[in-house]
């Protein structure tokens, strides 16, 4: 990856990189509130239609306490959703790549599943699981469940052919393939769905706290649209944003650490 | 590398039994890859199958394996009546490292996946044996081409079976580090039967007792040539260079030095 200069140069542009990866997400955060602060000037839009951002940090800081309380219930219905929906797309995804009978009949009925609209599952769920956290865990889990099985599902399917032939000749057993080989070769896989489910579990905590729910950001950003305080509900969506990078990062680091060995740790990080 | 290389010359080691397959045959979409052929490995000897890419020698090599599926007959046997089935172990011209262990958990692989204690001395002693002593802790990313084959020849040996078949095991190596290996695996590999598949014939005559050349299609074998003295042999040899000639000539190569 690195082209044919002397040390010196190169050097210094790794420095020059490493300079720009800390800046750049304070550029983009920069321009995206200049961009905002500047649409509002241009618009002329009312502060009931799209506060600036001054007002929205106002709110942050004064409204802090309702607005930590009510994140709590978002965060942990994110976060057990993602670990829950992440077992069960483990469950699903082994006993397929194992076994060709549960594939043929497991398979249509994920295709199934992804077929219903979320959005329309949320008040069902809701009816079912009562307006606690149940309902929006179980929203996370099963928006999360597709990507994970089906990442995990492609990478036990895939196990490199030279390794099951060596397994063969050793006189391995079914399962400890499976535990020595499969699972582990796998991993890598499974991580790239984690890490989708991550980014997209919190939209399904949202969503079944839109539906009915007494908590949760979800709740908040309804009310405060109602009584027109689109303030408030900008700093839920600054809440829901942070929290949602903030996740993936750790999650990310995470994977990372737990499998130094897959193919896109063993690149600088850098 | 000779002194760290003590060819391990216990009785044990030697294998003394022949391997035999009769009438074998295999088809893949209904077309014969080969048909109807005899080969026999000699005990303790090392066999090497040369042939133009796409031949068959890798499948000919599968089939002793055990792993070829699909439209296959002919008989294995050896000649001390037990089946050839367990008693042999395979190296791949992919070194099949797996990523996530280090070279020490590689070479006991066999053991973990039979649910056997695995040896760590004697797995120790033979990484020591193939040069790795230094690197028995590195994962395979932190390794060069050449000490991943060795790793893989390591973890062959340390299946310890009478019978080890390797397909094309040094071919992706740069030619002196090819060497080194050969050499290596002429030393450990004494006293067991081998079968090897090359394309290249200054490996086989380097390394083979019996070299066989596999050509045509359906392919057949071509009568062996021995070559003299014991592996790993000098390819610089008058006497190896002519045997060379003779196999390109079998290969269907024009030695007339571009007269044509």
């Amino acid at each position: 990856m690195s082209k044919q200069n002397n040390p010196h140069t190169n050097r210094k542009a790794l420095s020059e990189r490493r300079w720009l990866i800390l800046a750049r997400p304070l550029i983009i955060i920069v321009a995206l509130i200049v961009t905002w602060q500047v649409l509002v000037i241009v618009t002329g839009a009312p502060k009931y239609m799209l506060p600036t951002p001054a007002d929205v940090w106002t709110t942050l800081i004064a409204r802090h306490d309702v607005l930590f309380d009510h994140a709590q219930y978002t965060i942990a219905e994110t976060v057990i959703g993602l670990f829950a929906g992440a077992a069960l797309g483990t469950l699903a995804a082994i006993p397929m790549a194992l076994f060709s009978p549960v594939r043929f009949w497991l398979m249509p009925i994920l295709l199934v599943s992804q077929a219903i609209p979320f959005f329309a599952l949320a008040p069902l769920l809701v009816l079912w699981l009562g307006f606690g956290l149940a309902s929006k865990i179980a929203m996370a889990a099963l928006i999360i469940f597709f990507p994970v099985t089906v990442a995990f599902f492609d990478g036990l399917s895939r196990t490199e052919t030279g390794w099951l032939d060596l397994a063969r000749t050793m006189g391995a057993s079914r399962w400890r393939l499976l535990t020595h080989i499969r699972l582990p070769a796998a991993l890598p896989a499974f991580a790239s769905g984690f890490r989708v489910a991550t980014a997209v579990a919190p939209i399904g905590a949202v969503i079944g706290e839109w539906v009915g729910s007494s908590h949760g950001l979800g709740y908040l950003m309804l009310h405060a649209n109602a009584r027109v305080q689109i303030d408030m509900v900008f700093a839920c969506l600054l809440i829901l944003c942070a929290f949602s990078i903030t996740q993936y990062f750790i999650v990310d680091r995470v994977l990372r650490a737990a499998l130094p060995w897959q193919p896109d740790s063993l690149k600088p990080a850098r | 590398m000779r002194n760290t290389a003590q060819a391990p010359q216990t009785a044990q080691n030697l294998t003394k039994f022949d391997v035999a397959l009769r009438g074998g045959s295999v088809a893949f979409n209904g077309t014969d890859i080969f048909h109807d052929l005899d080969l026999t490995l000699r005990a303790g000897s090392f066999t090497c199958l040369l042939g133009p890419s796409g031949v068959g020698k890798s499948t000919l090599l599968r089939y002793f394996a055990g792993l070829v599926e699909g439209d296959v007959s002919g008989t294995i046997t050896c000649s001390d009546n037990t089946p050839l089935a367990g008693r042999v172990a395979y190296m791949a011209q992919q070194d099949l490292l797996l990523p996530w262990r280090s070279v020490l958990e590689n070479v006991v692989l066999g053991a973990i996946l039979r649910g056997e204690k695995p040896e760590h001395d004697k797995a120790s002693q033979l990484i020591a044996e193939v040069g790795l002593a230094e690197a028995a802790h590195l994962r395979p990313a932190e390794l060069s081409g050449g000490m991943k084959q060795r790793a893989a020849l390591a973890r062959t040996l340390m299946e310890d079976r009478p019978v080890v078949l390797m397909d094309e095991p040094f071919s992706a190596l740069d030619p002196l580090n090819r060497l080194r290996l050969q050499e290596l695996a002429a030393w450990v590999l004494r006293g067991k039967t081998v079968l090897l598949v090359t394309h290249d014939p200054l490996e086989a005559l380097r390394l083979g007792d019996h070299v066989h050349v596999l050509s045509g299609s359906p392919a057949r074998l071509q009568d062996a040539i021995t070559p003299k003295g014991q592996s790993p042999r000098n390819i610089a040899d008058p006497g190896i260079l002519a045997q060379q000639a003779e196999l390109l000539g079998q290969l269907g190569a024009d030695l007339s030095g571009g007269a044509a």
